[in-house]
């Protein structure tokens, strides 16, 4: 229980007051204060975050160019190039996007390459390097800073940064490598068996370096007391990190590894700079956006596409909330 | 952290003394490789931004320079009046990291330290927020923008649309979910019986956030502070579709102006997507100190 | 809430000061240093843009453009001074970059757009007149109507008759080349699709890519597989398909794949990862003997590359089907619009009024080398041989079609443009059946047919 308090001893009748503060109960003006501290940050979440949200299931039941009105009517048939606009179509948005949209299944397919190589080969490598520099090597300073720089970079930056890397004819790997002839030349972007991997590469340039920084946060955490005692039992470093220290370290894991899978659904600026996601490179978050902020203009089919997005992304993010306050109660 | 103690035994000694360097070595090799290898495409970027474009158009990138000039600079910051984007980029990033820390460590505090029934369901709500897709919400949030009137003072359009302060308002709205989830759990490490003991001594709820709560957690605020400041400078997606004159916009989206229709003078590009990556890097130097120790995201104490 | 054993976490040790203490230091402000600034960052946020506005005064308008290159920019604020001249309208100009103004163009015209907008002429002008996005101008072309030949006046109306547009000028969709290199290699212009393979097979013996060729953009090769369509099946049909009267399971539409597989092997590889800015280099540095893409394009490139414009020159695509000869080509126009929302219409008006005019045009062909107006007769004083030539081509034509993303709904133009990607990456008989499939399947979704 919590440690007595070494005040002039309260009056007993004092004392259940005071306990019940302790514990959390709240008089009528901590209440008020409770409620303003909520009240901004809850509203602006509703309103600018779930709210729309909500509403773009709502969207994706109908037909609309993003113009005019809703009507709760079934579509009709246009004849040539005026369409019906603002009708209720039902799932028929849903039906189309599986079964007559041809980037969706290939979108569907890159989003979980996109997920595996991060899982496989950019999040262990992160690891590593936090490993690494946590067990502090000389330099590590510096080793720390070149790994998080391209965090650091906004993606339309490292967009163009990558261009000068694969460009065909003048990029940094065809001339090197002598392809960039014309008969000759390896087509890093434009080649859909390739252009997934190239940028795949220059994603996991960068998301090595977030999950680094995020895996350091969480080994800086972890009780120096464990390694060394692990260290003075003989254990080897590998052994120490593996059996000793990883174990403490599942609070972080949860969150690298929805930082993963998010980072990995929500994939857009880089191959959107790149060649607006076409030809081998389709990502739903890029279909999404081509369909609503584009001229294309079809809003409830880009909502249909997003809610598919929204409901992957909350089986992630589920997983992970559970995860967290099955820990909780157990406080 | 030197490995080997005195007293420990001869045998493990031994050991300890074979698999050091090797170790050593190996973890030298990863990491000076891995830096070479990360330093390269942007080391290639700021060669190709310091070289005239006839030089290579005519040789291609790889070539030796005949020249080095930052003529290139020069005219991507004269080009794309860039001293004003940077000015926008300043009126979003700065309100939006202040508010946004601000509010996320009420709710944190809240969270943690008041005993609530809904603590659970606020958590939620804020951390499955920030995890959703932008494109998912872009639609209705722009019709919504569209509908909210803000004063004139705040926005000469005088909408949340095509005005810095809907910005500002959507990067908070978007960003608090990470930051309550970082600030409650570096907040959960700080001892209980502080808070006793502050109750004890008749601090107000009030004061128990502001006077106490806050200065502890400082290294988290500032280590937020630089993920914040990279996230809310680089976006590109909220800036481009909640924004419609080009001279409110932030200095990320302004580069594209700079790939404009026809011209694809990529060394003046590369030189301004170089200028543009600066401000990040100096805030991560400022707050680089801070940066690791207050990134608690699960912390060990239950 | 016992304290854990293993008091971990980031500062465990710093807490270890006297409760006493830390509660004196913090008394002491030590949370003021905190997050300095903070309740003043709250109270004052600072938002607005700071400029004023300009509505309802006649004599000032705003106008948003997507002229965000150096050269049309120019000569868009030439434009706009002499109009400032001519009608005392002060206009100020909202410049956004290309590819985003035209994103954005739904959301820019519900939104709160300028009085004035740059756009294009076409079924791309007509789908948001249909919408109610834009105002007609029919008075403003009462007073200029008399400057443009016919077929600038359809290309400015909507589909139900009114005026929607002015334009300002258009280009034309060739095939160009260096004349240096057709005068040392001797090489002949060819007028039909024989003479044009034969060339193109010659050129590759010469060790030159025959036709430089990109399509990382996505809308680049919609130029062929128009001219294509054009010469085998005439514009009448070309605008059919456009328009969802005629399918793309069709038999015409095979043979337009067909003709384009027999090319493809003097197309230059990898044209999916190209942009066509660097195409256009291959051909100006000599290692391409031709590029079929829009003046506006590759002659915009010399310059601005400094090449030599005076080596360029360009012959209409060859003819395929003699019934259509060459009687038929792309020639996109850009114009300007008035948005339904436009606060200062009078004003807006004026301005409309004088850019349809000839000396308009002139005021801004000053600084642009490539494009040719649309005015009567037109020859600007400062036309080079590309534009001369521009000009007198487009006035031979029979009938001139926008471009496939501009005659079409934007998700079909998406949708074909995405299929012909899949073709140049794949030019095989059964790629060609799936594309057509694909297309007419896609079609009865995206018209709800």
């Amino acid at each position: 229980m919590a440690s007595t308090v070494n005040d002039a001893s309260p009056a007993v009748a004092q004392a259940p007051k005071r306990r019940r503060r302790r514990l959390g109960r709240l008089t009528k003006k901590e209440i008020l204060v409770v409620l303003g501290m909520l009240a901004i940050p809850v509203v602006v979440d509703l309103a600018f975050v779930w709210g729309p949200a909500l509403a773009s299931v709502v969207l994706s039941f109908f037909r609309w160019s993003g113009v005019g009105g809703l009507h709760p009517r079934a579509c009709r048939p246009s004849g040539g190039l005026i369409q019906d606009n603002g009708c209720f179509t039902g799932v028929d948005n849903y039906h189309r996007a599986a079964t007559n949209y041809p980037p969706f299944w290939p979108a569907v397919e890159h989003n979980v390459l996109w997920l595996l190589v991060f899982i496989v080969i950019a999040t262990p490598l992160g690891m590593l390097f936090a490993v690494v520099i946590d067990r502090g090597i000389k330099g590590s300073r510096i080793y720390q800073s070149v790994l998080f720089l391209p965090v650091m970079l906004s993606l339309a930056l490292i967009g163009i940064i990558w261009e000068f890397i694969y460009s065909p004819n003048y990029g940094l790997i065809n001339t090197v490598i002598g392809h960039n002839q014309d008969n000759n030349l390896i087509d890093w972007l434009g080649n859909p068996h390739l252009n997934l991997w190239a940028v795949l590469v220059a994603a996991t340039w960068r998301q090595a370096g977030y999950v680094m920084v995020l895996y350091l946060a969480g080994l800086k955490a972890a009780d120096p007391a464990l390694r060394e005692a692990a260290q003075v039992d003989g254990a080897n470093a590998w052994q120490t990190f593996w059996r000793v220290i990883f174990p403490t370290l599942r609070p972080i894991n949860i969150v690298i590894i929805v930082v993963t899978v998010i980072e990995s659904l929500r994939a857009f600026d880089l191959v959107y700079i790149i060649n607006k996601g076409s030809n081998g490179l389709e990502l739903l978050s890029v279909l999404v956006t081509n369909n609503i902020v584009g001229e294309t203009s079809q809003v409830g089919f880009g909502s249909a596409l997003g809610v598919v997005l929204l409901v992957i992304s909350l089986i992630p993010i589920s997983i992970f909330l559970y995860q967290n306050f099955k820990r909780k109660e157990g406080r | 952290m030197s490995a080997a103690t005195a007293d420990v035994g001869s045998v493990s000694r031994q050991q300890v003394g074979r698999r050091v360097p090797i170790g050593r070595i190996l973890s030298y090799v990863l990491m000076i490789g891995a830096t070479v290898l990360w330093l390269v495409p942007i080391l290639f970027a700021l060669y190709v931004s310091l070289r005239p474009y006839a030089e290579t158009s005519k040789l291609g990138y790889v070539s030796l320079p005949h020249k080095l000039t930052f003529s290139n600079y020069v005219n991507a910051w004269q080009e794309s009046d860039m001293f004003h984007f940077f000015l926008n980029s300043v009126l979003i990033t700065l309100p939006a990291v202040i508010i946004t820390l601000f509010l996320a460590s009420l709710v944190a505090f809240v969270l943690t330290r008041v005993n609530i029934k809904i603590n659970v369901a606020m958590l939620i709500l804020f951390t499955a927020g920030n995890l959703l897709p932008q494109q998912v919400i872009i639609t209705p949030l722009y019709r919504l923008y569209l509908l909210i009137p803000l004063p004139h003072f705040l926005a000469d359009s005088g909408l949340m649309y095509n005005s810095i302060a809907g910005l500002v308002a959507i990067n908070v709205a978007f960003q608090l979910g990470f930051c309550v989830f970082v600030l409650s759990n570096f907040m959960r490490t700080i001892p209980d019986e502080m808070y006793e003991a502050a109750i004890v001594d008749g601090a107000s709820l009030w004061t128990r956030y502001w006077k106490l709560t806050l200065p502890l957690v400082r290294p988290a605020l500032a280590a937020l502070a630089t993920l914040l400041t990279t996230w809310i400078y680089n976006d590109f997606f909220w800036a481009i579709t909640l924004i419609e004159t080009g001279s409110r916009r932030p200095v990320t989206s302004a580069l594209a102006n700079l790939q404009g229709q026809f011209v694809s003078n990529q060394n003046l590009i590369a030189a301004a997507a170089m200028i543009v990556a600066i401000p990040t890097l100096v805030v991560y130097m400022l707050l680089q100190r801070q940066f690791i120790s207050g990134l608690t995201l699960g912390s060990t104490k239950g | 809430m016992a304290q854990s054993s293993t008091g971990s976490g980031p500062g465990a040790a710093g807490h270890a000061v006297s409760r006493r203490g830390l509660l004196r230091a913090a008394g002491i402000g030590a949370g003021a240093l905190a997050v300095p600034g903070l309740a003043a960052a709250c109270s004052s946020d600072s938002g607005s843009g700071g400029t004023t506005k300009g509505g309802g005064s006649s004599s000032k308008i705003t106008f948003g453009s997507n002229y965000s290159d150096p050269a049309p920019k120019q000569a868009f604020a030439s434009l706009i001074s002499a109009s400032k001249s001519k009608t005392g309208v002060t206009t100020k100009i909202n410049t956004t970059d290309h590819n985003t103004f035209q994103n954005n163009i739904t959301s820019y015209l519900q939104g709160t757009p300028d009085d004035l907008a740059t756009w294009f002429a076409g079924y791309r002008m007509q789908y948001f007149a249909n919408q109610g996005l834009l105002d007609p101008i029919d008075d403003v072309w009462d007073k200029i109507g008399d400057n443009f030949p016919d077929v600038a006046k359809n290309l400015s109306k909507g589909v139900d008759g009114h005026y929607y547009l002015v334009p300002i000028y258009n280009y034309p969709w060739v095939v160009h080349y260096n004349k240096s290199t057709f005068a040392s290699k001797g090489y002949e212009v060819p007028k039909d699709w024989d003479a044009f393979i034969a060339l193109c097979k010659q050129m590759k013996k010469d060790k030159m890519v025959p036709l430089a060729f990109a399509d990382k953009d996505l809308w680049p090769a919609l130029g062929m597989f128009d001219i294509l369509n054009m010469r085998i099946n005439g514009y009448d049909y070309h605008m059919k398909l456009m328009q969802n009267k005629a399918a793309y399971t069709d038999k015409e539409v095979t043979k337009v794949f067909d003709q384009w597989r027999e090319l493809m092997p003097y197309l230059q590889s990898g044209a999916n990862g190209r942009i066509w800015q660097d195409a256009a280099k291959t051909l100006e540095a000599k290692k391409a003997g031709m590029m079929f893409q829009g003046t506006n394009q590759v002659a915009a490139q010399y310059v601005t590359d400094k090449k030599d414009i005076k080596d360029l020159d360009f012959f209409a695509y060859p003819a395929i089907n003699p019934s259509f000869g060459q009687d038929y080509m792309d020639a996109p126009a850009d114009g300007f619009i008035m948005p339904k929302k436009a606060k200062n219409t009078a004003g807006a008006k004026k301005v409309l009024e004088y850019i349809g005019t000839k000396e308009a045009e002139i005021a801004y062909l000053k600084y642009d080398q490539w494009d040719v107006g649309l005015a009567k007769d037109l020859v600007a004083p400062t036309y080079n041989d590309i534009q001369k030539k521009s000009a007198q081509m487009i006035a031979q034509q029979k009938a001139v079609a926008q471009f496939g993303d501009r005659d079409t709904d934007p998700a079909m133009a998406t949708a074909l443009e995405q299929a012909i990607q899949k073709f140049i990456g794949e030019p095989t008989p059964g790629m060609i059946s799936t594309i057509q499939q694909s297309l007419a399947k896609q079609a009865k979704s995206i018209f709800n047919g």
